[in-house]
């Protein structure tokens, strides 16, 4: 397990509020290696954009708490880090791109402008050489015109070009890992296959990490080598991309497969899982699922499961159907 | 299905002609016209009583301006909607306004489309009190009886929206639709903003409701295996004009447009084993403000001829229940 590139162990991050605590990450693990996509799905407030928002440290503490757990980044601690070598480590080992093109890009710079100064920030570079290097980076995420667009502002272009132009100041500096959240989810299907394609491709070239978060199982199945299911704080499951989809084991996973429409083939209903995401927090006891569950037993209510595997040991998934299913064969 | 239902389907509730909406851009101190944006530029289809009718397009594409034009929230430049036999395009705003009461719209968000100052009982009672139907006990009973129907409890009723999560807001605003009791419901993106587990129980919802109460919708979406499964007829829409029309086994099952084409294959499959010929299309969408000449389509088509650069495609039919504008059939 030499080549693990980030490993986040028991991480629980609080948000301190005037009506209590509420723990939206409560106790994760996750593991990237080097070179490979992680998938993080979940829906709403599970909890799995705070994640990657507490591996760059980006919460404002208060109200953000760090109330537990480890996060190690090439096996350095990164919670108990200084802030200075955070700041090293940001855009230069750990890049992140947003769901929201135009709000991550200052509105008041040019591309080029924004491209070298996250450049000039990380390496020794003049601005000649830094700027040829932002041509160069433009082109590589798909740009044409890289030299005019290089001088031009964000609000001239599209929502697939600035996503663009985000990739490219992100991978400028050649991270190890780039932490992706929904970076596709504000733009058009067939845009969102160009970027999806470009990713792949750049993960393939300059042997990026990914950290994948998204809603979409279909983004997930596209590009993803494993994927991670959250589920109201909590890891719920986890295993290969290939292993998840022909065999959820949670119930969770089974039901949100179960609901998205599917393209190739005809359902006259589609199932959908009862009740509501809950509020983080709300549910203290038990397994998080539990009232929204087809299965529930008595044990699911005052006991949380482990994150466990089966026969399958790279598969582990939390839930109380599985381990007594093991015990009973 | 029973028999008097299939016959009703085949009559037509909604009827689409040429419908143009163009909005001006202004320009200078004078702010004066100096170009249009073409919205949507000649749009028609007809919407059958008892169906629901997808429209799928990407951003820009114009599908929620026409979406809006139908109801005439936004008004056409040109063109004819006629709706339930009766013209609207030309309507007073007085007869517009007892006919709003069958046609009905769904927005996308529902943290926008519901005033945060108003309970849930004043939300729900107001189309009854603009339309003067009932006395105050029978709308309250209205009210009580259609939130149930939406699978909300009447104990909510004195809640305000900020109390209810986004699936619980998206009901709520299809109960305010279903209060005039419509017969046509304009839904646009109805469940973009909802998180898988929440969208499917929507869409269930607005099924089951199809079926109690006979409406038909027109169903206005990005995603387009959500209007694979909700819909039965689709419209494929790109810059202003429908591309494509037809049946959705025969659409999605061959599609024969480039653009439907290319957008089908853009879709992510959640089936990680399959291996998908994907067309990645080039480029981006022009801007309907200054929209290439000939077929819209032609600066990213990868089959486009010099005819296409010339001279627009009208839709034409290549098999029962399915047209395409596109100069390849022709």
């Amino acid at each position: 397990m030499g080549s693990n590139l980030l490993e986040i162990h028991n991480l629980h991050t609080h948000f301190v509020t005037e009506r209590g605590v509420i723990p939206a990450v409560d106790g994760v693990d996750l593991i990237i290696r080097k070179g490979e996509i992680v998938g993080v799905v979940g829906e709403s407030g599970c909890g799995k954009s705070v994640t990657s928002l507490s591996v760059m440290r980006l919460l404002p503490q208060p109200p953000g708490k760090y109330a537990g757990g480890e996060i190690r980044f090439k096996g350095e601690e990164l919670i108990k880090a200084r802030e200075k070598r955070m700041k090293q480590i940001r855009g230069n080992e750990i890049s992140m791109i947003f769901q929201e093109p135009m709000t991550s890009l200052n509105p008041l710079l040019t591309i080029g402008e924004q491209i070298i100064e996250t450049l000039r920030v990380h390496m020794p570079i003049g601005k000649k050489d830094a700027t040829n290097r932002a041509i160069e980076m433009l082109k590589k995420v798909g740009i044409a015109r890289a030299e005019s667009i290089v001088r031009s502002y964000p609000h001239q272009l599209s929502g697939g070009m600035r996503q663009r132009v985000m990739i490219a100041i992100a991978l400028c500096c050649e991270p190890e890992l780039l932490i992706a959240d929904e970076p596709t989810t504000a733009l058009d299907v067939t845009i969102q296959a160009q970027i999806l394609d470009l990713m792949k491709k750049l993960n393939r070239d300059m042997g990026t990490a990914i950290m994948m978060i998204t809603h979409d199982l279909g983004v997930v199945a596209e590009i993803c080598e494993r994927v991670v299911v959250m589920y109201a704080g909590k890891v719920v499951e986890e295993g290969a991309v290939r292993d998840i989809f022909a065999n959820p084991r949670h119930p969770y996973t089974q039901g949100l497969i179960r609901s998205i429409p599917k393209m190739d083939e005809e359902q006259s209903r589609l199932y959908s899982i009862p009740g509501q995401v809950p509020k983080p927090g709300s549910i203290t006891e038990g397994c998080r699922f539990a009232p929204r569950c087809e299965h529930v037993m008595d044990i699911c209510k005052s006991k949380l499961p482990e994150l466990i595997s089966g026969a399958n040991p790279a598969h582990r998934s939390r839930c109380w159907l599985n381990t007594t299913q093991e015990v009973a064969n | 299905m029973s028999a008097s239902i299939l016959q009703d389907k085949q009559e037509t509730l909604l009827e689409v002609e040429e419908l143009c909406t163009y909005f001006p851009i202004r320009s200078g101190v004078m702010q004066r016209e100096s170009g249009q944006v073409k919205a949507v530029d000649g749009v028609s289809f007809q919407v059958r009583r008892g169906e629901s009718f997808g429209i799928v397009g990407e951003s820009g594409c114009g599908k929620s301006t026409t979406g809006r034009s139908l109801l005439r929230l936004i008004e056409p430049t040109a063109g004819k909607v006629r709706f339930d036999g009766k013209d609207i395009t030309g309507m007073e705003s007085g007869s517009l306004r007892t006919l709003r009461r069958d046609m009905q719209m769904i927005f996308q968000d529902p943290f926008a489309s519901l005033n945060p100052r108003h309970r849930i009982s004043k939300i729900l009672e107001e189309p009854l009190i603009v339309h003067g139907i009932g006395k105050a006990a029978q709308r309250r009973e209205r009210v009580a009886k259609v939130l149930e129907t939406v699978g909300l409890s009447a104990w909510q009723l004195e809640r305000y929206p900020h109390q209810f999560s986004g699936g619980q807001r998206q009901r709520i605003a299809i109960a305010r639709a279903l209060m005039l009791e419509p017969k046509l419901i304009v839904a646009d993106e109805p469940v973009s903003a909802l998180d898988v587990s929440i969208q499917s129980q929507i869409l269930n919802l607005m099924q089951d409701l199809r079926e109690q109460m006979g409406l038909t919708y027109v169903f206005i979406a990005h995603d387009l295996s959500v209007v694979k499964h909700f819909c039965e007829r689709v419209a494929v829409m790109y810059l202003g004009r429908i591309v494509e029309l037809g049946d959705k086994r025969s659409l999605y099952g061959q599609p024969k447009h480039p653009y439907t084409q290319a957008l089908l294959s853009s879709v992510p499959s959640p089936n990680p084993g399959a291996v998908s010929e994907r067309i990645i299309l080039q480029g981006e969408v022009p801007s309907p403000a200054n929209a290439p000449a000939g077929c819209v389509f032609h600066t990213r088509c990868p089959q486009a001829m010099d005819i296409c650069r010339q001279e627009r495609p009208v839709l034409k039919s290549v098999s029962q229940g399915h047209q395409t504008a596109c100069h390849l059939y022709s």
